[in-house]
């Protein structure tokens, strides 16, 4: 994915919209926080998200985080290679390393979320504070 | 099988010639068909099993068959792969790896302790019941608390009885209310015990110094917050100068000062928490107190409280009565339970009362010479290691590796040079508000020459991070395993051996 | 002090090396108004503490002392001299949690073959490296259960399970708005199905039996493994005396989901009642949300086989309030005490205990049962410990009983009065390898004396 073409938010996952199916990773800042990743917990397809919700988590051996779904909708495709191998996920965040992909239920929501201009002035603040 | 056969070759050469075993096996590849490493006395009655056949077991397939011989040699050679408090400084900060004195643990194995029973009669337990009874009071004297329960298993365990015993008293009059604050600088046991009381947790933003920023602690203090769990001194070894403040922000609520007593070391003796307002405080036996660590447990986490919350101690306490007889007093109706069986980790209360009584009146010597230690390391590195907060430091002193991170040298790779050096290495990566951790407690038992030992491992390893930091980063070099992969370990979980595994 | 080792002038260079003239300028952030000297004796030396604690313990009975047969949760086995002196070994009692891998191979391996064993003998598949004891790895269980079966708030206990256990897990489940219902035992003193089976509902996430239970009766695992399958529940199976563990089927194969308990009879002395070892097992399915310590194998930088702790994202120094247990320290100590026995008796060792505890026991019981004024409440299987019941015009208070027998060194047994003061007829009693037939003699006798002398012979 190029990543100018995404959106992010500010607990660092990013979205891919394609027609009404957005593709949901984590971002390269937050992999390399995380450090290397061993575990991942995914939903089920089928599940229903409002924007915001708790998706899931991701683990290195020192560190947790949740995942937060940027966009309310259904899941339509879970990464299951990166449930198997989840250092696809430090190799490559935004290409093999995504995670699910969700039926969009409305487009309201990519709008509230970062350009990659905004995420990487973002990501710089919060080096600093 | 060739003849040759039968002498295996070891491992490998370059473990085999190595003077001390690097690797050995588990038992349970020393064991083999027919050996064996006990005796039992004949049986001296109808040999019987009453047991329908379907509610038996086969034999335990894979459990081991070795000599006591095997035994010893596996478990002393096991041993030499750790190092510990008798080797050398462990300044592991936060856990007060001190020395664990020796007659504890022979008092420990008398068998009127050791051999003694929780639920024999209280007529035939007297002196049982007497020790417990007198490390209460002594604990009490040092905290300057009304109650103590001995019943804790560990520092965790004790947090969560205050916590509860806090949730009753303010049941009792009125609601349990919804919060519990914990500074951000706090040990992570804080806010899961709160939570298993049945707490939400606020988190307190520390001010630039490391302690409680009374202004906010005045905003969060509400007549929704129950308690503010305070850990004296806090993470980062500094005491909470307005500590008085503190306490009279939270009890002008109507809340609870709760002391998290696991930084006790840094003025046992020299200040009494009762004094300073804290409503309820555990201690760790294995921290202040000496009872050995044994590489994790078992530990003891006695609690001490003011009167007012002395009706809800766990069940039973422990009663002296008017005629000198000592009893356990069940009775008790608005006690929070029992968070264990019988009365605590006994063994502890043996070890801990022994280490009391050697230094009886004089104890406070203890956290002097611990807070001398952590400063003279201080004096020994300031200006080598980055010190975030400059405020004094008490038995703890925490560095980071700001000025190495240059290098791509982080506190994980320092702490993995020091043992190359024979250190263990400090507490990293705590407390989280100090990015890169390195936090150095080395405690009253060690003497000048092993800080400056110490002191000048760390020196050259700053010096090495300068010069050469890829020695620091590939660090250890030395131990009986190189750099442990703990990645892989968490991607492949083997959590145990197979019968039939190679 | 003799725990000190800087001398005066090495402390006085060192506060001159700080910079400050004197100790108490480094308490200068400790306000004066919180300081204070303990009232406490003078320092005791090495002498005088031996002097002090050996007279505390010298008015205790013990187990060395005394005709022995106290059990209810704390069991007097064999411990081999082994076992004790290599805990005395400072590599073991002065090292602490193998945080770093590289310098604690020798703790962390130990650990990984004590899971090994505690996987052997209840027939799981994973375990963990201890928990405090077995009333707080019952509470660890049921949590962990809590934690599988999402959104369900009941965990149903069958009364069998200890007492301490059971008191353990209202303390902690009072305010974590989850429910726990008891079912009393059938007239044969066992968990009874039936009334298991309507205990369960659709919002029962566990359901827990001990065996053998608290009155030593031996139960089915798959009583509540099966009520549980059909509810969704998990099962768990509490075991409160490990020796049993090597005759009776295990937890695995009767469907449990998780078994958990106490281990002190492998290889811990009783201590008063602590330290002792809780433990816990489950099936592969469930090991991430297993609370407490971990130990995997891996490998290092050179490829040798190596151990660390793993999965500690589950524990609070990572997950804070979200963490599976508020726990940090185990028992470390004492499941290297524990691995070492164990691997000392081995397949035929662990064996031979459990069937001469049995053996002995089963003696003992019928020759209670034959001293007029008691009787053997119930006719069912029991390991290694049963139920006296004193028979008579209730004038005979169990207790009273058992304290008399105290004065002739004899502990006879644990009255069910220290648990429910209405139940005041009736003891627990337990026998183990330990026990020679001759003391078993002595104890029968005493009691024959004790009824003859009270007139309860229920004639």
């Amino acid at each position: 994915m190029n990543p100018e073409e995404l959106r992010y938010t500010e607990s660092h996952e990013w979205v891919h919209v394609d027609g009404d199916i957005g593709t949901i990773g984590i971002t390269d800042h937050a992999q390399k926080q995380l450090g290397e990743i061993v575990y991942l917990e995914l939903p089920e397809v089928g599940h229903v998200f409002n924007a915001d919700e708790e998706f899931g988590t991701v683990e290195s051996v020192k560190a947790v985080s949740e995942l937060y779904v940027p966009v309310s909708g259904e899941v339509v495709e879970v990464n299951k290679g990166a449930v198997t191998e989840p250092g696809i996920i430090n190799d490559d965040p935004l290409g093999d390393g995504w995670l699910i992909k969700v039926k969009l239920s409305t487009d309201e929501d990519v709008a509230r979320l970062m350009t990659a201009d905004a995420y990487a002035k973002y990501v710089a603040e919060e080096d600093h504070g | 099988m060739s003849s040759t056969d039968v002498f295996e070759t070891p491992v490998s050469d370059r473990d085999r010639l190595h003077p001390e075993p690097r690797v050995e096996p588990l038992i349970f590849e020393r064991s083999g068909q027919g050996k064996r490493g006990y005796s039992l006395p004949p049986l001296d009655v109808p040999d019987t099993v009453a047991i329908p056949k379907d509610l038996l077991r086969t034999e335990i397939e894979g459990e081991t068959q070795v000599s006591e011989v095997e035994i010893a040699r596996h478990f002393t050679r096991l041993s030499r792969l750790n190092f510990s408090i008798d080797q050398g400084l462990y300044p592991l900060g936060s856990c007060t790896m001190k020395h664990n004195p020796r007659v504890n643990e022979e008092m420990a194995r008398l068998p009127g302790f050791a051999a003694a029973h929780p639920l024999a009669p209280e007529e035939a337990s007297q002196g049982s019941l007497e020790l417990a009874w007198r490390l209460e009071r002594a604990l009490a004297e040092l905290t300057g608390l009304a109650r103590v329960t001995l019943q804790p298993s560990a520092g965790a365990q004790g947090e969560l009885a205050g916590i509860l015993m806090v949730r009753k008293a303010l049941e009792k009059t009125g609601r349990p209310r919804t919060t519990v604050l914990i500074p951000d600088s706090a040990h992570g046991t804080n806010p899961a015990s709160a939570h298993f009381a049945g707490y939400k947790v606020r988190e307190l933003k520390s001010n630039p110094k490391g302690t409680v920023d009374l202004a906010a602690l005045e905003t969060a203090m509400t007549e929704d917050v129950a308690a503010l769990m305070l850990t004296v001194p806090n993470t980062l070894g500094v005491f909470e100068d307005r500590i008085l403040d503190i306490a009279r922000i939270v009890h002008a609520k109507g809340g609870y000062l709760y002391c998290d007593g696991a930084n006790f070391n840094a003025f046992v003796g020299v200040a009494k928490p009762g004094r300073m307002g804290v409503d309820v405080m555990h201690m760790n036996l294995h921290k202040t107190f000496s009872t050995p660590h044994g590489g994790g447990g078992p530990g003891s986490g006695p609690v001490a409280v003011t009167e007012s919350l002395a009706p809800f101690l766990p069940r039973p306490t422990v009663e002296r009565r008017s005629d000198g007889r000592f009893v356990l007093d069940f009775d008790r109706p608005d006690s929070i339970g029992r968070l264990r069986t019988f009365l605590g980790n006994y063994g502890m209360f043996v070890r801990a009362l022994s280490y009391i009584a050697s230094y009886g009146n004089r104890i406070g010597e203890v956290a002097e010479n611990a807070v001398v230690n952590a400063n003279y390391i201080r004096a020994g590195l300031a200006g080598v290691y980055h010190l975030k907060y400059d405020a004094p430091s008490m038995h703890e002193v925490v560095f980071s590796d700001k000025s190495q991170v240059d290098r791509g040298v982080s506190n994980m790779d320092i702490a993995k040079r020091l043992m190359d050096y024979g250190f263990h290495p400090p507490t990293v990566s705590f407390p989280l508000i100090v990015h890169g951790a390195l936090m150095i407690e080395p405690t009253e038992t060690e003497g000048k020459p092993g800080l400056d030992a110490f002191i000048h491992a760390m020196r050259e390893i700053a010096r090495e991070c300068a010069e050469d930091p890829d020695i620091v980063r590939k660090a250890p070099h030395t131990t009986p395993v190189r750099r442990v992969d703990e990645v892989g370990a968490a991607r492949n979980l083997v959590l145990r051996w197979r019968p039939g595994a190679p | 002090m003799k725990f000190l080792p800087a001398s005066d002038s090495e402390r006085k260079q060192m506060l001159a090396a700080i910079g400050v003239s004197s100790i108490d300028d480094l308490f200068a952030s400790v306000p004066p108004a919180v300081r204070g000297k303990p009232d406490l004796p003078a320092p005791l030396s090495e002498i005088e503490v031996r002097r002090f604690l050996g007279g505390l313990a010298s008015r205790n009975a013990n187990a060395r002392d005394t005709a022995f047969f106290l059990g209810a949760g704390v069991y007097n086995h064999y411990v081999s001299s082994i076992a004790d002196q290599m805990l005395y070994r400072a590599e073991w009692l002065t090292a602490y949690t193998p945080y770093q891998p590289e310098v604690s191979q020798g703790t962390l391996q130990s650990i990984f073959e004590f899971q090994t064993h505690i996987c052997l003998l209840t027939g799981l598949e994973v375990a963990n490296a201890s928990l405090y004891e077995g009333a707080s790895a019952l509470v660890e269980a049921l949590l962990m259960a809590d934690r599988l079966v999402k959104g369900r708030r009941r965990a149903v206990l069958s009364a069998g399970i200890h007492p301490e256990y059971r008191e353990t897990a209202r303390t902690y489940f009072t305010n974590l708005g989850l429910e726990i219902v008891e079912v009393p035992l059938s007239a044969a003193g066992v968990t009874d199905p039936a009334a298991l089976a309507a205990a369960i509902d659709a919002t029962t996430f566990a359901v827990a039996v001990q065996s053998p239970n608290f009155y030593g009766l031996v139960e089915d695992w798959r009583v509540a493994s099966e009520a549980a399958r059909t509810s969704g529940a998990l099962s768990i199976a509490v075991v409160a005396e490990a020796v049993s563990l090597a005759l009776l089927s295990p937890p695995g194969a009767g469907g449990a989901d998780i078994a958990c308990g106490e281990a002190q009879s492998l290889g811990v002395p009783m201590h008063n009642g602590g330290p002792l070892l809780g433990f816990l097992s489950c099936k592969t399915d469930h090991q991430r949300q297993i609370p407490g310590r971990l130990v995997g194998q891996t490998r290092d930088a050179e490829g040798r086989r190596a151990f660390c702790l793993t999965l500690s994202t589950r524990e609070q120094h990572i997950r804070r309030e979200k963490a599976t247990s508020n726990i940090c320290t185990n028992q470390g100590l004492m499941a290297l005490a524990s691995n070492i026995h164990m691997s000392l008796l081995g397949k035929e060792g662990l064996r031979e205990v459990a069937l001469q505890s049995h053996a002995k026991a089963e003696y003992l019981k019928r020759e209670i049962a034959k001293v007029p004024g008691y009787r053997i409440p119930y006719g069912g299987p029991t390991f290694n410990e049963f139920l006296v019941e004193v028979e008579g015009d209730g004038a005979v208070d169990a207790a009273d009983l058992l304290d008399r027998l105290a004065r002739r060194r004899i502990l006879g047994g644990v009255p069910l009065s220290r648990y429910d003061r209405a139940d005041r007829r009736r003891f627990v009693v337990a026998a183990t390898e330990l026990n020679t037939r001759a003391e078993m003699d002595v104890f029968v006798a005493a009691l024959a004396a004790e009824a003859a002398s009270a007139g309860h012979t229920g004639a």
